[in-house]
């Protein structure tokens, strides 16, 4: 079960400075970060992990991200884990797939940094962050 | 517009479109070649037994050219008025228009030619864009890399207490990124360079513009190859028509031309004279067809009904987008390898004509027991004249079935046919009224 002190998220995420970028952005914010680079074995790793949220890339090698979320459905244990899917290409028919296949939200590349903190932590309805930390993101809200 | 100018015009057509020369049919039809010339530019009137003895010289019923309405022009008209359906166009009188304005009755369906060429043309170029694996990975790239520049660099500004190795670590990966984002506008850029020089012929598809090109040479090996190949224009029509340049040259090396026209002409049935030959049976029926100056029609499909060569001939209209009429004797034939298939095939009228249509179907298996059989049918279209064409079939007693059949359903009159599989465009004028079908009886319902 996903507890409210569970500040786990798994990122599974090909691009390494895409992923290194979104890995200190949830550190700072709270957030422990486990990267992962490939498809297959995601499924296994976030059953291990327990995370309170999936971070899941769409083009991933091994197995798409899409498969990669099949997945993660099929198995009681992984299935009530929100996902939130990152996709490149703002392509309809790629976004519906997903939304069948249940993803729980969608953040389209090139994201704001602001953007994906604000849709972890309404996803996980949790906020880990120091009081300082959440200042400086709300601050960076603003600026940016 | 008097009776006789259009027929002259008619018989232009026809024999154009059958390929064939004044001097032949004119021969065939026992006047000069200048009389000929005379009845086409409509200066001579014609005669019901000259225009009998013209019209078996391009194997069509003399109907054809002296009914009230020039069927095919007819049948255009009403699929352009089809496309425009606000537009109040008067179908009923569809044929009054063809009658006495045929050059803006043409100039009509012309235009819708040319549109729903445009239209393919943009489907293609759409096709393109959403499949183009190129363009898709390029685009793919480029948001990646701007992906990793937009969360770097908004690390870079946003964190205050940044330390400086992670300060270093972050320059460089923006330094990495901004590289690929130079390679990866490059080959989009290339990418669109490089479509430029096909978005001209994305109109057509290379298979309609081999045909074209075969039928300007009049279905025959061209004299200089090089020049012949260069007026082609895209990069997949010159691989057909290498293709087909190859399979020509084979057929007439395997069945030289003196010989092989005694042969056809005493004979006529394409199995025999593959064994004669030693060649397949459908290299018979493609060497029978692919003759300068012969009024014979030619299809070939594969497993999939897809028509991948079409060699029209007058009264049998091949469709140029979509799929064929199933009752052709051609899937039939696909569907019984090995096994002739014969048919006398009444195409609709207006416009259509009578033919002997000769089908066979050869699998291969290129992968060998292991693997899936690949199939392709021939059919050959010949007007319908057993006694002259086939002696061999007419000697063996055996008599071809009779096949009500049609071009595609979009252009089919025969709205009852139970091989219907969607609604004709076409209006049968000559069913309305008293004789009309009562709708259930007649009108099939489409299923799916």
């Amino acid at each position: 079960m996903v507890t409210q002190d569970n500040r786990r998220v798994l990122l599974v995420e090909d691009e390494p400075n895409i992923a290194e970028a979104i890995q200190f952005i949830l550190s700072r914010a709270g957030w422990e970060v486990i990267h992962h680079g490939e498809g297959r074995d995601a499924p296994a790793l976030a059953r291990e992990l327990r995370p309170a949220l999936v971070i899941l890339d769409h083009m991933l090698p091994g197995l798409s991200g899409l498969e990669v979320l099949e997945a993660l459905r099929a198995d009681p244990l992984t299935a009530p884990v929100p996902v939130l899917m990152l996709t490149a290409k703002g392509l309809p028919r790629d976004r519906e797939a997903a939304e069948r296949a249940g993803a729980t939200r969608f953040m389209t590349k090139p994201f704001s940094n602001a953007g994906i903190v604000a849709e972890v932590r309404s996803l996980t309805g949790l906020d880990p962050a120091q009081p300082a930390a959440v200042a400086q993101d709300r601050a960076a809200d603003s600026a940016g | 517009m008097s009776r006789a100018t259009l027929i002259g015009t008619r018989l232009r057509e026809r024999r154009l479109q059958a390929g064939l020369r004044q001097g032949d049919v004119s021969r065939a039809a026992g006047i000069s070649p200048s009389y000929l010339n005379l009845i086409e530019h409509n200066r001579r009137n014609v005669t019901p037994d000259v225009l009998e003895r013209l019209a078996g010289a391009l194997g069509l019923p003399p109907g054809d050219f002296t009914e009230a309405e020039p069927g095919a022009l007819v049948a255009d008209l009403r699929a352009a008025a089809a496309g425009f359906p606000g537009s109040g166009a008067e179908t009923d009188r569809a044929a009054e228009l063809a009658g006495r304005y045929p050059g803006w009755a043409q100039l009509i369906a012309d235009l819708q030619a040319h549109i729903a060429g445009l239209r393919q043309g943009m489907a293609a170029l759409n096709d393109r864009l959403g499949h183009d694996p190129h363009l898709s990975a390029a685009l793919h790239e480029l948001l990646s890399a701007l992906s990793a520049v937009r969360a770097t660099a908004g690390i870079l500004v946003e964190t205050e207490d940044l330390t400086p190795d992670w300060q270093r670590r972050f320059h460089q990966n923006l330094h990495h990124d901004s590289e690929r984002l130079v390679g990866g506008a490059e080959a989009l850029i290339s990418w669109l360079d490089h479509s430029g020089d096909e978005a001209e012929s994305a109109a057509v598809t290379p298979q309609d513009e081999l045909e074209t090109w075969a039928a300007a040479l009049n279905w025959s090996l061209p004299e200089d190859e090089e020049v012949a190949l260069a007026r082609l224009k895209s990069a997949g029509a010159k691989d057909l028509a290498r293709a087909w340049i190859a399979a020509m040259r084979a057929d007439l090396a395997a069945m030289p031309e003196a010989e092989f026209s005694t042969a056809w002409a005493e004979s006529g049935d394409p199995a025999l004279l593959a064994a004669r030959f030693g060649v397949p049976v459908q290299a018979v029926m493609r060497r029978v067809a692919l003759r300068p100056d012969v009024a014979a029609g030619l299809v070939r499909c594969d497993a999939s009904g897809t028509l991948l060569f079409r060699k029209p001939v007058a009264g049998f209209a091949l469709p140029r987008y979509g799929a064929a009429c199933p009752l052709w004797p051609l899937f039939t034939a696909l569907m019984r390898s090995g096994q002739p298939v014969t048919a006398r095939v009444a195409m609709p009228q207006p416009g259509g004509g009578r033919f002997l249509c000769l089908a066979f179907c050869e699998a291969r298996l290129p992968w060998g027991f292991g693997g899936p059989e690949l199939r392709e049918a021939t059919m050959l279209i010949l007007p319908d004249d057993t006694r002259r064409v086939t002696p061999d079939l007419a000697a063996s007693g055996m008599t071809p079935p009779d096949l009500a059949a049609g071009s595609t359903c979009r252009l089919c009159p025969r709205e009852a046919c139970p091989a219907r599989r969607e609604p004709s465009i076409l209006s049968e004028p000559a069913q309305q009224g008293a004789l009309a079908p009562s709708v259930g009886s007649g009108r099939r319902q489409i299923t799916f």
